[in-house]
């Protein structure tokens, strides 16, 4: 809503198809109780404990997200010290992030009969011969493993618990939408995840940093509520474009900067000190820039080969010979 | 990306308008191109919602799935592109020309010529994007496994019967274009991308519309306002100016226009089904066919800017001259091609989901040859792809300044005369480092021997960027058999040369073992632990919709 109202809506929005295949999808996996979906479980990740008939499956419900979250943290000590199997089909969980809560709802959650917590994570993009899209599945690792982190935080308090490092992923198979599944293991994830959550900026130190007055209100004018944006510091990447609603906003700031980072983090590193596309192309003509800065040297070197290379009459210059 | 590129991204931002990347076009066009724009259902695995396909650019073939759902919809539509697509493929694989082959003679040992066909030319697809290959090959996974009723009389739902053989041929061109340099299947946004540098980013450069933008804005407009309006430019309805070049939809378009399309279409055939007499069946079945007008009017409206901007990107790309190499590297896809043709022919088996180990290690042994290939092609053909090589210092220009002649120490002394060039270069030369120059297209070899104390101030390595070093290289064959050598093949002083650090021509690697003798570390050989199931066709769910 904010990006529309600063003018450059975000290009996201997800199609009703894949809404109803989705749902269609998960709801098939946790058919009957979950048995499909704890079969599945006990053959990738069963080890010595027994199949799995019956599974217990609390009730979730409560009022609010709290609310919820507190039902949920419930249901893990009280499945876990039943020692049984038992499946949370989407549980909520709390995970602080920067100072403030926030509540993630995974898939389902699974207590192994010995204690064991694993995360469930049930996707509609096909498993084609048992492989799939790799975006897709680094994605939902690291989903997932925000829920582990979250899901740690409860066991931390629960006797004889521990979260399980492999977590399901559950996919339809080839085709079909017949379920099948997969491990994988987010430990790489989760060790990221936690390092970064650390390092966040707390949200109440970003909004102490803001000027008196400042307002996110959709209902301001562009101009206001740009001003607002602005106030909060932002590194642009054209990654961003795949996951910011506001990455349209903060590329045309950084176009009309002229920074070079619009082109890809990596060019940032080739360029050293030069920040600005203009200073870069200054620079390349020898109007600015020290000579004997190694970044500098190498941009005349490229500019003049490359001006060689187009230059040439028919284009044929230094390449001629190789004819 | 190397500076060279970074600095003509930055020269586009500049400029508002592409930079060229590339003074040669490095991939072959056919005159005939089969371009092919399919769209899919959101959140579904190989099921197509329609596509524009054809080699006229005024006249594309639209095909439709009213209900991408439907099992025998999707065959239907199948079946079309079939009858669309194999047609053109196997108007190429009838003309063949007589070739020469080497091959292993299996009693001897031995490698023998052998006469064989090569297809004259190959079909080259063209889709518009880079998901778009993917498609192709999801396309070829989900179809080839399919049993015909010919196959089998008693399979549950047999597919039409070309349907298989298109999976195979569509397989067999995914796979290809996998290969470095290949130009069976192309993407019209890789395309455009080897050749021009926009002053976007290359995550941006995967959208078709945005690109063309870059390289052909319209009069008077910078490139990055024509890019702006191509990827976010709605009108009142809401919806894009310039559709996604799929195979993916815009959401906006699902939601609002084609999702009450096709529920108009359901309802529609179940009126049709609970008709009870002929004349209500009639109106009925009038309803039924407008519901499905408007779903082909719908998407051949998001269909139809994608075909004319894929169009548009083989005319900007048609005006490059084509690179001296690119038509050895198309004869490798005729070859492949051929290939393909021939197993088809043969009556072998489709493609096996997994490839065995050896298949696999020859695969990425190829792979990789052919991208070191392309690389050094790449920089012979274009003095700008060169140029990048030489910043690298992977290549040199010099002027030859001074010849000596001077023999091997052999019994036989044969002549390796020693050149100094002059060059204000600084490749990456070590002692007897190979560099290779082309002579009549033919690499010739010689090594470097030592840098010349120009004058009396010894400059080494040491000097600034912009002086000229002088260096002395021997000259190692291409000099024919007898103790002078051949006319030409010295360098004469005054001549201006460019050498490279990199070998023209890629010899494959060491072979490898048959299939049979796969080592028990790669799985033994195949066959002996899972024969069978690769033949398998997908199991078919009861359930009509998917």
């Amino acid at each position: 809503m904010l990006a529309t109202s600063l003018g450059s809506p975000a290009p996201f929005g997800q199609s009703q198809f894949a809404l109803v295949r989705g749902n269609a999808f998960e709801k098939k996996v946790k058919a009957d109780g979950g048995t499909e979906l704890l079969r599945l479980l006990f053959e990738r990740l069963g080890s010595g404990a027994d199949a799995p008939g019956e599974a217990t499956v609390p009730d979730l419900t409560a009022a609010g997200p709290a609310g919820r979250a507190a039902r949920t943290a419930l249901a893990l000590r009280e499945a876990t010290a039943a020692g049984g199997w038992a499946l949370l089909d989407h549980p909520m969980l709390a995970l602080e992030v920067a100072g403030s809560p926030a509540y993630l709802e995974p898939d389902a959650v699974v207590v192994h009969p010995d204690g064991t917590w694993t995360v469930v994570e049930i996707k509609s993009f096909p498993m084609v011969d048992s492989s799939a899209d790799a975006a897709k599945v680094g994605a939902a690792a690291r989903q997932s493993a925000v829920y582990v982190l979250a899901l740690e935080r409860i066991a931390e308090v629960t006797e004889g618990a521990e979260v399980g490092h492999r977590v399901l992923l559950v996919c339809p198979k080839d085709f079909s939408n017949l379920p099948t599944a997969s491990v994988v293991d987010v430990r790489k994830q989760r060790a990221v995840t936690r390092r970064q959550l650390t390092r966040l900026t707390r949200v109440e130190d970003i909004a102490a940093a803001l000027p008196e007055g400042t307002t996110f209100d959709p209902g301001c004018s562009p101009e206001e509520l740009g001003s607002a944006v602005d106030a909060v510091p932002a590194a642009y990447a054209p990654e961003c474009l795949a996951a910011c609603e506001l990455a349209f906003h903060c590329r045309a700031k950084a176009r009309a900067e002229g920074a070079v980072e619009t082109l890809g983090r990596s060019v940032r590193g080739e360029l050293g000190g030069l920040t600005t596309v203009a200073g870069v192309l200054a620079a390349a003509a020898g109007k600015e820039g020290d000579p004997a800065d190694p970044t500098v040297a190498a941009l005349r070197r490229a500019a003049a080969l490359r001006a060689e290379a187009l230059e040439s009459p028919g284009s044929r210059g230094g390449g001629a010979a190789c004819h | 990306m190397s500076l060279i590129t970074t600095l003509a991204r930055l020269e586009a931002v500049d400029s508002g308008r592409a930079q060229p990347l590339a003074t040669v076009r490095h991939r072959h066009l056919t005159d005939r191109p089969l371009v092919l724009v399919p769209l899919t259902t959101a959140g579904e695995a190989g099921a197509p919602l329609g596509a524009l396909v054809g080699t006229d650019r005024a006249a594309p073939r639209l095909i439709t799935v009213a209900q991408p759902r439907d099992r025998d919809l999707r065959f239907a539509f199948l079946a079309e592109l079939a009858e669309a697509v194999l047609p053109h493929i196997e108007s190429y694989a009838d003309a063949g020309e007589p070739a020469e082959r080497n091959e292993t003679d299996p009693g001897t040992g031995k490698k023998v010529k052998v006469e064989v066909e090569l297809c004259t030319d190959a079909a080259q697809l063209i889709v518009p994007s880079r998901a778009g290959i993917d498609f192709v090959r999801l396309l070829g996974r989900s179809m080839r496994f399919r049993r015909t009723v010919e196959d089998d009389p008693d399979t549950p739902y047999p597919a039409p019967a070309r349907v298989p053989l298109l999976g195979r041929w569509l397989t067999h061109y995914g796979e290809r274009a996998r290969v470095p340099g290949s130009s069976l299947l192309l993407a019209a946004t890789d395309l455009l991308n080897r050749h021009w540098a926009t002053g976007q980013s290359s995550l941006e450069d995967q959208h078709l519309g945005a690109l063309l933008a870059w390289i052909d804005p319209p009069e008077g407009e910078p490139g990055s306002a024509a890019a702006l309006r191509a990827e976010a430019g709605r009108d009142r309805a809401g919806q894009l100016f310039c559709p996604p070049a799929g195979p993916a939809t815009d959401p906006a378009f699902d939601n609002r226009l084609l999702a009450p399309a096709i529920e108009r279409y359901d309802r529609a055939r179940t009126a049709l089904a609970t008709a009870e007499d002929g004349l209500a069946a009639d109106a009925r079945l009038g309803e039924l066919s407008g519901a499905e007008r408007e779903i082909r009017s719908l998407l051949a409206g998001v269909l139809r800017p994608t075909w004319d901007a894929v169009w548009r990107g083989l005319d900007l790309l048609a005006e490059l001259p084509e690179g001296a190499r690119a038509e050895d590297r198309w004869t490798r896809d005729r070859w492949s091609f051929t290939g393909h043709r021939d197993r088809v022919r043969a009556g072998e088996p489709p493609q096996p989901r997994r490839d065995d180990a050896v298949t696999a290690a020859q695969k990425l042994a190829s792979r990789e040859t052919a991208q070191a290939q392309l690389e050094a092609q790449e920089a012979l053909d274009d003095p700008l792809v060169l140029a990048g090589r030489r910043l690298a210092g992977e290549a040199f220009v010099g002027v030859v300044t001074d010849v000596e002649m001077a023999y091997s120490e052999s019994k036989r002394p044969s002549p390796r005369p020693l050149v100094t060039v002059r060059t204000d270069e600084r490749p990456h030369l070590g002692e007897r480092t190979k560099v290779y120059r082309s002579l009549d297209g033919k690499p010739q070899t010689a090594e470097f021997v030592a840098y010349v104390p120009e004058e009396s101030e010894g400059v080494l390595d040491g000097g600034s960027a912009d002086e000229e070093i002088l260096l002395v290289l021997r000259i190692t064959d291409r000099m024919g058999r007898g103790k002078e050598p051949a006319p030409g093949s010295v360098p004469e002083p005054g001549d201006r040369f460019a050498w490279t650090l990199f070998e023209h021509d890629q010899r494959g690697g060491p072979k490898l073992p048959d299939p049979e003798d796969t080592p028990w570390t790669h799985g033994g050989p195949p066959g002996a632990a899972a024969d069978g199931p690769a033949e398998k066709p997908d199991p078919v769910t009861a359930e009509d919709l998917l």
